[in-house]
């Protein structure tokens, strides 16, 4: 679509993109353009000379036991993060769907943490869990699980996905929330009336109707998960204990700026471009197209 | 609801009623935990009541800040993510509103070149190319500043496709009638489609606002200076302690004080922050 009005200034219209261009080429597309560049060379240790190495750097990163301990790391996690916000916010927005008294103050009471930074949602779940005095851990005691997310990796792991699935769960309520009320109420009564029964009418009806926002969601949820969880990640467990919940973000982060390594950060910037890309171009080939039923 | 069955209609609120219990959860146990003496926390479990040092605990914080975390006060953390979160709200808003016009009511070459590297900018978060970002803005002698906290930040595919959409919705009767009575471009930017995208620039203002204000690797980058320090990013100095326990009731005061702002905007505006959630992501 296409304005057929239109004016006929020559210059104006690149003065009205100016800003947002230079921003855009300076700030992202010169940087991105660098990270290619640094993914294939490498530096002496005081960054004096610098060697053209072609593919080493992604050679050395795929073979690096740690890398790819990372990339499997970030799946799991991941996994988990989408699997149980999406599945608690849809659970609760069938129900909000389904109250009509009180149902503002039930989504005002339900959709706060979005507003929360990641990092906040960290140190919370941080004193959650403490070893020590965390109300949690020691509940957890109690039952019997010596729980301790500085020693254990599997205790680090539950930590984050804890504390990112709870932050996440707002959002993707009211997406669901959302979908559910497009749905057109006939076609649930006609299935009432043929006597199916909430529950039948939920997956049989509403669950498949629900699938376009469904599947936005999972996209959404995965680059919440593998992108913006570094601040979680950086105040909770700082990739630890060995490596346990060392992320892509966070090792990228970890292994630029704190092990100084250029060309192996750089080759992390662009695998991680990568995925970027693969999950837009998903969402916007199969979110445009809706899905068919 | 379609039809009379109580016992569902029980069970939808008791799950919502336990939703909600089990997100408010972590912010009471926070508040009660910033409410408490130091000693309090040798007391295993902790207490889930509020204890009497709520004043003395935040009047720490806001005026001296952490020893452990470099003693910024928190209101000079507050006072910069509050600057950082507004610039870069009202720059995103500004550019992408001038650059969406420019690409909707103008012909000109490299119009479809423009528009896809604007694009191109979702694709490439701060989080991917940390490192070659890092050195631009060290480069231009940005770093440690508002500038560089914030207008790297400030370019906005999103928004600007949003206003694009918006604008193209716009009746085209509106330019040829603003032509004919001689308006010319900025005349009917400012009078016209400005005050038409009013509730569209509300919305996004408060998504901005938040995405702004929860900034995080981006300030742990460009700022060394602790009075450059947000808020968000100025919690971690205080969890991570070396060798030492954080001193729980000031890590949690500062926590409830960060958290306040978006969550005070976001419950306050919710109408518009669900209908900029939902046209941005749409």
């Amino acid at each position: 679509m296409e304005k057929r009005v239109f004016f006929e200034h020559r210059l104006t219209p690149y003065l009205l993109v100016a800003a947002q261009l230079a921003i855009t080429l300076i700030f992202f597309i010169w940087p991105a353009a660098q990270a290619f560049y640094q993914s294939t060379i490498t530096q002496d240790a005081f960054g004096l000379s610098t060697t053209f190495v072609g593919l080493a750097n992604f050679e050395r990163l795929f073979s690096d036991s740690l890398y790819l301990h990372s990339i499997e790391i970030t799946l799991v996690f991941s996994a988990l993060v989408a699997a149980s916000s999406l599945s608690i916010a849809l659970l609760l927005a069938a129900m909000a769907d389904r109250v009509i008294r009180g149902s503002s103050v039930y989504k005002t009471l339900l959709i706060w943490p979005y507003a929360l930074a990641p990092a906040i949602s960290g140190v919370l779940w941080l004193l959650l869990f403490n070893p020590t005095i965390g109300i949690i851990a020691y509940a957890l005691r109690q039952v019997g699980y010596s729980w301790n997310n500085f020693l254990s990796g599997t205790d680090a792991m539950i930590l984050i996905v804890a504390a990112a699935t709870w932050k996440q769960v707002s959002y993707n309520f009211l997406f669901f929330l959302a979908g559910l009320q497009f749905i057109p109420r006939s076609l649930i009564e006609a299935a009432a009336i043929d006597g199916a029964s909430p529950f039948k009418r939920f997956w049989t009806i509403v669950f498949p109707l629900l699938s376009p926002t469904t599947f936005f969601l999972v996209v959404v949820n995965l680059v919440y998960a593998f992108f913006d969880t570094f601040g979680l990640v950086h105040t909770t467990t700082a990739g630890g204990p060995a490596h346990a919940t060392e992320i892509l973000v966070y090792k990228v982060y970890r292994d630029g700026f704190v092990g100084l390594d250029v060309g192996g950060s750089a080759a992390q910037s662009v695998v991680l471009m990568a995925i970027v890309v693969l999950l837009t171009a998903i969402q916007f080939r199969y979110v445009e197209r809706k899905v068919v039923y | 609801m379609v039809e009379h069955r109580p016992w569902l209609t029980f069970i939808a609120h008791a799950v919502l009623i336990f939703g909600a219990f089990i997100l408010a959860f972590p912010l009471w146990v926070a508040f009660v935990a910033s409410t408490q003496s130091a000693v309090s926390f040798n007391q295993i479990p902790m207490s889930l009541l509020p204890g009497g040092h709520f004043i003395e605990n935040y009047s720490a914080v806001l005026t001296r800040g952490v020893a452990s975390a470099g003693a910024v006060p928190v209101v000079t953390m507050l006072m910069n993510s509050l600057i950082m979160a507004m610039m870069i709200a009202v720059g995103k808003i500004a550019i992408s509103l001038l650059s969406a016009y420019a690409i909707v009511y103008f012909r000109f070459p490299f119009r479809k070149t423009i528009f896809w590297l604007i694009f191109i900018t979702l694709m490439l978060p701060v989080e991917v190319r940390i490192l070659p970002t890092y050195g631009v803005v060290a480069s231009l002698g940005m770093l440690n500043s508002y500038a560089g906290l914030s207008i790297p930040l400030i370019a906005s595919a999103t928004a600007t496709f949003l206003f694009r959409q918006y604008f193209l919705t716009v009746p085209e009767e509106l330019l040829e009638a603003a032509r004919l009575d001689g308006a010319g471009p900025w005349r009917f930017f400012r009078d016209i489609l400005i005050p038409l995208s009013r509730t569209n620039i509300a919305a996004l203002f408060v998504i901005l606002f938040i995405y702004g204000w929860n900034q995080y690797l981006w300030p742990l980058l460009v700022t060394t200076d602790p009075n450059y320090y947000t808020i968000v990013m100025g919690i971690q100095r205080m969890v991570t302690v070396a060798d030492a326990t954080p001193q729980w009731q000031l890590v949690m005061a500062t926590v409830i004080l960060a958290l306040l702002p978006p969550v005070i905007v976001v419950v306050g505006m919710q109408r518009l922050f669900i209908r900029g959630l939902v046209e941005i992501e749409k």
